[in-house]
């Protein structure tokens, strides 16, 4: 068992100094007794970065798993009737550079209703197995009878490691199949790589994108990882399919459900600040509702979508669903172009992974200055009308050489 | 009907720095609150104990400090609480809090549902709520947008799916994970809070849980571990425009261009 002990006889130094060791407020002083409190995150930081010998960790062996018993890259596959999310390629292609290395194959588990012929086209994307679980009871997502897919498909071919696109189905699956293994789970995970020994480097943001966490599952298989769309790239479609599709059979009584689906309504359709290449992001520097029309006479011009900062949101001047940040959408556009955005970390957080990052603010000292890739210090009410100006006249010349 | 609410404390802010030699983190005091999405579960389960005469339980595990989020709830409207602290939690990562928080519910009686909010400002993680189920044994539905019906033994609700609303019957008992903005959470009142004033918080620890095997929680409970925090990086290859808004406009427009996006 592991824990801290305290030697309370080589305290020398002031039990202030001692306690604010603890980043969490976990070390008391009572009753000329140093001790720790339930706050403790034994983060071990007070045996680091104390004085010798005061705090201790002690570790007892562990049974250490068998991680040879335990082989190959898995993908849940994502999907709403058999239409399969993004996602889903972007794990692929992750697991594909991960089994490289450790010489693993790479598995798709697909579990749902009249799916077989759509399993054929995850094997454009380098996949060596896809594992389909084709069953009325798997039709509509119900956490039961997936679980119990999941949990089979697992027990059956005892994948290292299961990846998870983070979607609203991914994020109740995950957990709920790793507490069935007594297994972790790490979330949103925006890097992964593979050691050598198999072990699952794990790196996520944790306090809205403050810090990062390297985390890791030194003993326990499968390793869960859930990561969010559009983190990692999806690979190209390949011109020919290779590997094999496996149907399984599981017996219906274990897809059971206590849940009955009464209705399955279209969301209203609105393109998705996630799905656009290109963003254009207005941000507080905007003084009034109306100046938006620059800003959406630029997306237009550029084939984008306009997005925005939570002000204008709380403003009432824009959709919730065009937020992008912790508390709104994550997007992962070619190019994102920020309007007098001022770079709040938790706006960052939901953008940072752009593949171009143009910022225009007239604070050289903005934040958002940290991320881009092209800082432009300047007025937006300056800069955008000319650079409108410049696009029109540049397609007036092009259209002046085609008619010609 | 009996409804339980998994609540927590998190910190005040999320402005918490790393410093970069030592990988410690820097927190200035130790201001905290209630997680914020914890309240929009609160409501809902208030609304419920309005509409059909329920009664709702608080549970929350974290250092006795944690107690005063109980309080929070007290003054929103719920009947009692719980904390479960014990040292021997501590380090606890998602699967050895949701043993714990499950525990905790087996401890505090049977309810019919059981309410968590969408994830907490500190982890953000979304996934203790469905492990608690997976440990219960009770089905759950995450991120539920909308109470449609409840009946005697089961309820209605519309759950947010990648692309579509889905509109489900659960059976009870169950757990559902709220969304923010499935109802206005209310605010904690004066009048309650002196009514609650000296209401009891009971502190349980291990001893006092159905499953006392140490190695369930805590550190030693959980699967993964983290190796270490850093500060998140910013992109290295950047360069700084200044000039006259005509400059700026005629470079951007010729990087927009070399991108092939003009």
């Amino acid at each position: 068992m592991a824990k801290l002990i305290i030697h309370q006889d080589k305290v020398v130094s002031n039990p202030e100094e001692l306690i604010s060791l603890c980043p969490f407020s976990a070390i008391e002083y009572n009753d000329q007794t140093l001790s720790i409190n339930a706050a403790c995150k034994m983060c071990k930081i007070c045996v680091k970065k104390g004085p010798e010998g005061v705090f201790e960790f002690v570790e007892e062996e562990v049974v250490k798993i068998d991680k040879d018993a335990w082989k190959g890259i898995a993908v849940y596959v994502d999907h709403v009737d058999g239409d399969i999310h993004p996602v889903t390629l972007e794990l692929i292609g992750k697991a594909r550079e991960m089994a490289q290395k450790v010489n693993y194959p790479v598995y798709c588990l697909f579990l749902g209703h009249d799916i077989t012929k759509k399993a054929n086209e995850l094997l454009y994307y380098g996949v060596d197995e896809v594992f389909v679980y084709d069953d009325e009871e798997l039709k509509d997502f119900r956490i039961e009878p997936y679980t119990a897919g999941m949990e089979d498909f697992i027990s059956k071919v005892k994948p290292s490691i299961m990846l998870v696109g983070g979607t609203t189905v991914g994020r109740s699956l995950a957990p709920r199949v790793a507490a069935r293994f007594r297994t972790g789970l790490t979330a949103d995970c925006t890097i992964l790589n593979i050691q050598e020994n198999t072990d699952l480097d794990q790196i996520r943001p944790a306090f809205g994108g403050n810090i990062m966490a390297h985390i890791y599952t030194p003993n326990h298989r499968p390793q869960f990882a859930t990561a969010r769309y559009k983190i990692f790239s999806a690979p190209e479609r390949n011109s020919e399919p290779s590997g094999k599709i496996t149907v399984c059979d599981i017996a219906k009584e274990k897809l059971a459900s206590k849940i009955m689906v009464l209705e399955v309504k279209e969301k209203e359709k609105v393109q998705s600040i996630e799905d656009a290449e290109v963003i254009v992001v207005a941000g507080r520097a905007i003084k009034k509702e109306e100046d938006l029309k620059m800003i959406n006479e630029l997306a237009e011009l550029v084939d984008g979508m306009v997005a925005t900062t939570r002000p204008l949101i709380e403003a009432g001047w824009a959709d919730a669903r065009k937020q992008i940040g912790l508390s709104g959408r994550t997007v992962k556009p070619k190019l994102i172009i920020t309007c007098g955005v001022s770079g709040a970390i938790q706006f960052v957080a939901g953008m940072n992974n752009s593949d171009c990052i143009i910022a225009i603010n007239k604070d050289e000292k903005a934040s958002i200055f940290d991320v881009a890739h092209y800082g432009l210090i300047g007025d937006i009410y300056d800069i955008i009308p000319k650079l409108i100006e410049k696009i029109k006249d540049n397609g007036s010349v092009f259209l002046n050489s085609v008619m010609q | 009907m009996k409804i339980f609410v998994c609540i927590k404390q998190v910190p005040g802010t999320n402005e918490v720095e790393v410093d970069e030699k030592t990988g410690v983190l820097k927190r200035d005091g130790i201001d905290s609150k209630m997680n914020p999405y914890d309240l929009y579960a609160l409501e809902t389960a208030l609304r419920l104990k309005e509409s059909h005469d329920a009664e709702v339980q608080v549970i929350s595990m974290g250092p006795p400090q944690a107690a005063d989020v109980i309080r929070e709830a007290f003054m929103m409207g719920v009947d009692g609480g719980a904390l479960f602290t014990d040292r021997k939690f501590a380090g606890a990562d998602v699967l050895a809090t949701a043993y714990t928080l499950s525990q905790g519910v087996r401890k505090m009686g049977d309810p019919d549902i059981i309410i968590c909010g969408k994830m907490t400002t500190d982890g953000d993680t979304a996934q203790v709520g469905p492990e608690i189920a997976e440990f219960l044994q009770i089905p759950h539905i995450a991120n539920v947008t909308k109470i449609i019906e409840t009946k005697e033994k089961s309820m209605v609700v519309e759950m947010e799916m990648p692309t579509t609303l889905e509109v489900a019957e659960i059976e009870f008992p169950c757990l559902i994970t709220v969304e923010k903005g499935i109802f206005q959470p209310r605010l904690p009142s004066f009048k309650k809070k002196l009514a609650t004033e000296d209401r009891e918080i009971p502190f349980y620890s291990l001893k006092d849980l159905e499953d006392q095997d140490e190695k369930q929680y805590g550190l030693n409970g959980s699967p993964t571990q983290v190796l270490r925090i850093f500060p998140p990086e910013s992109n290295t290859e950047q360069e700084m425009w200044t000039g006259s808004g005509d400059d700026l406009a005629e470079r951007l427009f010729n990087k927009m261009k070399e991108m092939k996006h003009i």
